[in-house]
């Protein structure tokens, strides 16, 4: 699968005030009998059982569906999460990761991942930022004071800013990590390269 | 200055640390279920490359399997993707337990009970409670699709090394106390995230004079408390568990083996990044009353009131017990309940049939609950019929089912209906967790089975 090459994403944000919001939520386990990774089909079930009811229909409380926040992602629009902290712990589904990128999603800024998640997120070229307590819940004020507050996720200087109060912060990433995201590769592809040495660690 | 039983098992499968990266770690055992494995095997065909080793690759279906009979699944997509990966491992050369074979069962049932994870090894399943694995002295870790199909590749996986905790637990536990229960007390005490970017090591007398089984139960709930994995030092109750058992290594091999396992512990100037403790004797039958596996009181405690919490904290405590249809300040004891669950790879091993038979002999199942024993492989339950429990059972009232994930999650028919209570054995009490709608109790055996004889919760130490 061809990847999205990532650079500075500025954008408006999704605000999920859920703290640990866990996989099962993000998307339901009936929607893993999937074998397939049709971005559509995850999208279309990114936190099914918040936005609908039982009979299908949208709940209007729930974010996704509000006014505000219920234009689907693209440029710009809606290309960050901001999340409540312990994001994705639960299950180690990587449907979860395909539901947010099928989505449309490209950023899930969190004080705290949950391990498994945050690295499904990065092999699905979904940038997990780490911020500050302090800074997640000036977004999420932010946010709820002005829905079209703009955040800019800069992975070349590994900096976030909320552009509505000019606050930023610094976020972590290893070096091999972001050179992956800014050029499109996988771990698969590193590791397949490697063969020499895996063959020479099997006959030590 | 000494190591930890985690770093030396590390240490022992670098491949390299990539520059300004991650490790790269080499993979002893593979595990592959139907759910998380088809976009692995696809990603494969894709590039047009092979299993790199497919003798450490092992499969079989669990998730999608039905309980109640293993001829055919009804549901088309479910088995859709069972039959996916017998044609991939089919495809791929890999063994496979198909469904309905003696061989089959849940992963982190099976992986153990055929001594097929292994101490020193590093096991890994695109399944969070690969963690369950840790108890026989191994890393065992929970990876995502990308990762199961960069195994299948190439043997390795990138990861961070994780810092190291140890959880010691000293002294006796009560009657009617089971792992179990001391697993949702160490969850209750640590929170859900309070071992996330940790690998934890359980330790201390407790743990030493713990079975197998029970050490299995702890370690498959470590991933609830957010940690990467949970190791126990193999022991003599180890060995005398795997010894005989069909992959262990036999004869002269089993010497050696066990003289180098025994090398697998922490040395005793080992520093740990985080050291907690706990008394035995502080741990009851516990229950859980919220929406994760932290939220849980003894039995014999009420649910927590809004005193002492901030806004945001008293808003997700209330949209947990909404869910739940709970108030604060509730007690739980002798809340009448619909569904009784005792299966999954928390609860699903012989000793949890032996635990719940103890409880049930002699007595009546309430009429008013529906009860699914869900035995975790077709080895336990072979077991069950063996030592006459499914004898037990019957009497009592109860159906003995077939191996499956069963109840553990809403993906076989195996639901629970929206708006019923459930007291299961299971490890996620999470939302819509056992069916959209259902409420969970999370208990151990001996409260599962206690519940299922009254029909409302059930201290067992009272029935
Ligand atoms: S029993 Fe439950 S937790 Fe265990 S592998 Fe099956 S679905 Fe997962």
């Amino acid at each position: 699968m061809a990847h999205q090459k990532f650079n500075i994403i500025k954008s408006t944000c999704i605000p999920i005030q859920i703290d640990n919001c866990n996989t099962d939520l993000i998307i339901p386990a009936r929607y893993l009998a999937s074998t397939s990774r049709d971005p559509k089909f995850f999208g279309d079930a990114f936190m099914h059982d918040l936005r609908y009811n039982a009979k299908g229909e949208p709940v209007d409380e729930f974010v996704l569906n509000q006014p505000s926040f219920c234009e689907a992602p693209h440029e710009g629009c809606h290309e960050i999460i901001v999340g409540g902290q312990n994001w994705g712990s639960g299950s180690s589904r990587e449907h979860a990761a395909w539901a947010i990128s099928g989505y449309g999603v490209r950023v899930v800024i969190s004080s705290s991942f949950a391990d498994i998640h945050r690295n499904n997120l990065l092999n699905c070229f979904v940038l997990p930022v780490i911020v500050s307590e302090a800074f997640q819940q000036e977004l999420f004020a932010s946010i709820a004071k002005d829905s079209n507050t703009m955040v800019t996720v800069d992975l070349p200087a590994q900096t976030v800013t909320n552009e509505s109060t000019g606050h930023s912060e610094k976020f972590d990433i290893n070096g091999y990590k972001k050179y992956c995201l800014m050029n499109g590769y996988d771990d698969i592809d590193y590791l397949l390269s490697q063969t020499d040495k895996i063959e020479a660690f099997e006959n030590k | 200055m000494g190591k930890t039983l985690f770093d030396k098992i590390w240490d022992a499968h670098v491949v390299q640390k990539v520059e300004d990266g991650p490790t790269q770690l080499y993979i002893d055992r593979l595990y592959a279920h139907e759910v998380t494995s088809p976009q692995a095997f696809d990603t494969l065909r894709d590039k047009g490359i092979k299993v790199f080793r497919p003798e450490h690759v092992i499969a079989m279906p669990d998730h999608n399997t039905p309980s109640d009979q293993q001829e055919t699944i009804h549901d088309p997509i479910g088995r859709n993707q069972v039959e996916t990966l017998a044609r991939n491992c089919a495809e791929f050369g890999i063994k496979h337990f198909c469904m309905g074979s003696k061989d089959n069962g849940i992963i982190h049932v099976v992986g153990p009970e055929k001594a097929l994870s292994l101490p020193g090894m590093t096991i890994v399943c695109g399944d969070s409670h690969t963690s369950t694995h840790g108890a026989v002295g191994a890393i065992a870790m929970g990876i995502g699709t990308s990762e199961v199909a960069q195994v299948l590749a190439s043997e390795c996986i990138l990861q961070s090394k994780p810092k190291t905790m140890r959880i010691n637990i000293e002294g006796t536990l009560q009657p009617g106390v089971v792992a179990k229960d001391v697993a949702l007390y160490i969850m209750a005490q640590m929170t859900t995230a309070g071992a996330t970017g940790y690998a934890v090591e359980y330790a201390g007398s407790t743990i030493r004079n713990m079975s197998m089984e029970g050490r299995l139960t702890l370690s498959n709930l470590s991933i609830e408390m957010g940690s990467r994995a949970g190791l126990i030092a193999p022991d003599e109750t180890t060995f005398a568990y795997l010894k005989g058992r069909e992959y262990a290594p036999k004869g002269e091999d089993w010497d050696k083996a066990v003289a180098a396992w025994s090398q697998l512990k922490s040395d005793d100037d080992a520093v740990f990044d985080k050291e907690v403790t706990f008394r035995a004797e502080d741990i009851k039958p516990r229950i859980t009353y919220g929406t994760n596996p932290g939220a849980g009181i003894a039995i014999d405690e009420c649910i927590p009131t809004l005193d002492g919490m901030n806004e945001s904290e008293q808003k997700q405590f209330l949209s947990q017990l909404e869910y739940m249809q709970f108030q604060p300040g509730q007690k739980l004891e002798g809340l009448p309940i619909d569904y009784c669950f005792l299966g999954a790879c928390t609860n699903g091993r012989i000793e949890d049939f032996r635990a719940f038979a103890s409880i049930v002999k002699g007595k009546k199942k309430n009429p008013n609950v529906v009860a699914w024993l869900v035995p975790g492989s077709w080895l336990v339950r072979q077991q069950i019929i063996d030592e006459g429990i499914d004898k037990v059972l019957e009497e009592a009232g109860f159906e003995l089912r077939l191996p499956s994930c069963s109840a553990c999650l809403a993906m076989n028919p195996d639901k629970v209906p929206a708006g019923k209570l459930s007291i299961s054995t299971s490890n996620r009490n999470f939302v819509g967790r056992q069916g959209p709608g259902a409420r969970t109790i999370l208990a151990s055996p001996l409260v599962v089975a206690a519940s299922a004889i009254t029909g409302v919760v059930t201290d067992p130490r009272k029935l």
